[in-house]
């Protein structure tokens, strides 16, 4: 008797201690994430002006004298937004492909394995494929290069995610469509494209996200500029690279500003973040439930 | 009749549509499923030159790193690799999968709506970002708190020993990146948890276990190959990380002894002498050669576990 309480405590005590450390575990991890933020926004905003949002940098900007980080904030939206073109192109059609054509077939399969192998080749890899086909190619550091890296980066994130919420699609509304006649194609075009449209966007936006945060892929394919690319052959500057070069700089005022264009990318991700969560949940109005 | 064959057309037109945006997507279904392969030879023909020339014993396990007198030893670089991964995979592991299992297990709905969104966040934050962190936080943190806490205490201890005195280094390197790598080990190890059928659990606890008997004699055992899929997922995450390591682990090609040391990993390797590598003989062919060993063994990590996922998770 005495000897099954003590076993019943002992139980009841190690599940309170577990739990214990599981809530301080979860809270570590939700607190790092205050943390960063935390250390982004108090480093970053004393040295965040106008100036470093709305100008290139001028002579002498890299020895802490004048202007901005313009360029590196347009040519980061030019490589994300055309990398994240590309990707779409190519997800889509692949997204629509699995579930229209290939549902548990062999090669559907394979595409998504290796899709799952391609969303884990760091972006440093992609970097160098970049890289070593310019070189095959004669071709050099150019904004061009630097979406294809992109894209390749984006590419699995973005078809992983449209294949994830278009295979939530309710059957009921595809079987209807095929019933009343419908091909796949229509089906995949005109009901599965409009259905799952909240998603779609939602995994638009992540790759995106993705694709403007990322500096090893476009390190060695997109080069960097003071100037804003007026061609697609033109090299580019980005907002992670302006961050990492300023951050090596040896003048504080420059570093500072380092720190700042660490917190525009901060703000320019988070609202990518947030506003994709809203304009999911607005869509959602006119998805059929 | 006319009629008839007007609807005839139209429904051909609209197979004929179908057929071929069938056949189209089924071509861009290729690309995915050859792209892993077409990185692989474009590296590997690029490194050619290199791995003609030398041995790759002597490249992978030469320890001296001087590109201009052609003498390239991946050692240093691989060994930096595997210290800041290990020590990244460590810190991160235990808390992950406490926190995945109290998500999947105790947490309220609301905890979970609240958790969900931050792990999208910080998955969400870019890794440069992570390195400004680890800069500004990490670095001074390994610096004034940690160091001081290890010197004189751990001094005797084997890879605790505080041998230099910045703060970058391998330790600083581990913690960003265990970081960086939570959001996806508890993501995965969230979704494998919760394949495991209630039914299992109700049984459990109906012969009157508690629930942390239940998660251990039951839901581990159940999920354990993916619980590890998760974990190598995120090693191999972790060891192609490349800008934010780099910004804090010190960059110095040393064999590290101590995880106070500094190190220069594989990809910091790659990233950090793009500029330089066209004016020496054979330094480009070494580096893309350094990106397809990356590579290889990202891929070898990445397959066993994706393997291992996709079965467990089909099972729902």
């Amino acid at each position: 008797m005495n000897f099954k309480k003590k076993h019943f405590e002992r139980r009841h005590l190690i599940e309170l201690f577990i739990k214990t450390i599981m809530r301080i575990a979860l809270i570590i991890v939700a607190s790092s994430l205050g943390l960063i933020l935390w250390t982004i926004l108090s480093r970053g905003l004393p040295s965040l002006t106008w100036d470093m949002v709305t100008q290139i940098p001028k002579g002498g900007y890299y020895m802490g004298k004048e202007g901005g980080i313009l360029n590196a904030i347009i040519g980061s939206i030019y490589l994300a937004s055309g990398g994240t073109l590309i990707a779409i192109i190519l997800s889509l059609p692949i997204a629509l492909y699995l579930q229209a054509y290939a549902q548990d077939s062999k090669w559907g399969d394979y595409v998504r394995l290796s899709l799952d192998v391609l969303w884990g080749i760091p972006s440093i890899v992609y970097g160098a494929f970049g890289f070593a086909l310019m070189i095959s190619l004669g071709l050099r550091a150019s904004l061009l290069a630097g979406i294809i890296a992109l894209a390749l980066v984006e590419l699995p994130i973005m078809t992983r995610a449209m294949d994830e919420v278009i295979r939530r699609m309710p059957k009921d509304l595809e079987h209807a469509a095929l019933a009343l006649g419908s091909t796949k194609f229509e089906v995949a075009l005109r009901v599965v494209t409009r259905q799952m449209l909240p998603g779609i966007i939602t995994g638009i936006l992540l790759a995106f996200g993705r694709g403007i945060g990322d500096a090893a892929s476009v390190l060695f394919t997109a080069g960097y500029t003071d100037r804003i690319p007026t061609s697609l052959m033109n090299p580019t500057a980005s907002l992670p690279l302006a961050v990492f070069f300023q951050l090596g700089s040896p003048y504080p005022e420059v570093r500072e500003r380092g720190y700042a264009a660490a917190l525009i990318l901060t703000i320019i991700v988070l609202l990518v973040s947030f506003g994709s969560r809203w304009l999911a949940s607005r869509l959602n109005k006119y998805t059929v439930k | 009749m006319n009629q008839v064959n007007v609807i005839k057309t139209i429904q051909e037109n609209r197979t004929k549509k179908n057929i071929f945006a069938q056949k189209i997507f089924f071509g861009i279904t290729i690309f995915p499923v050859i792209l892993t392969l077409i990185v692989a030879i474009a590296l590997f023909f690029r490194a050619f030159p290199i791995l003609s020339e030398y041995q790759l014993s002597d490249l992978l396990f030469g320890e001296v790193w001087r590109p201009n007198q052609g003498l390239f030893g991946f050692r240093p670089f691989i060994l930096g690799t595997i210290w800041v991964t290990t020590v990244g995979v460590i810190l991160a592991v235990p808390a992950c999968l406490l926190v995945s299992i109290y998500l999947a297990e105790y947490a309220h709905a609301r905890t979970r709506s609240i958790a969900k969104p931050i792990l999208d966040l910080l998955a969400a934050i870019p890794p440069v970002v992570y390195g400004v962190w680890g800069l500004l936080s990490i670095v001074p943190f390994v610096d004034d708190v940690l160091a001081p806490l290890a010197e004189g205490r751990l001094d005797s201890v084997p890879l605790l020993s505080v041998t230099q005195p910045t703060g970058f280094g391998i330790l600083a390197g581990g913690i960003v990146l265990a970081v960086m790598i939570a959001p996806l080990i508890i993501s995965v190890t969230f979704e494998v948890l919760s394949t495991v059928p209630n039914d299992l659990r109700h049984a459990s606890l109906g012969v009157g276990a508690t629930q942390w008997q239940t998660i251990r004699n039951v839901v581990i055992p159940q999920t354990l190959p993916g619980i590890i899929a998760a974990i190598v997922l995120g090693a191999s995450r972790a060891l192609g990380e490349t800008i934010a390591v780099l910004m804090v682990v010190g960059n110095v090609p040393n064999i590290p002894t101590s995880i106070f040391d500094t190190a220069y990993p594989l990809p910091a390797l790659i990233a950090n002498n793009y500029g330089e590598m066209m004016s020496i003989p054979l330094y480009d062919a070494a580096l893309l050669g350094a990106a397809l060993v990356l590579l290889v063994v990202i891929l070898i990590f990445n397959i066993l576990s994706t393997l291992v996922l996709q079965r467990m998770l089909r099972r729902k």
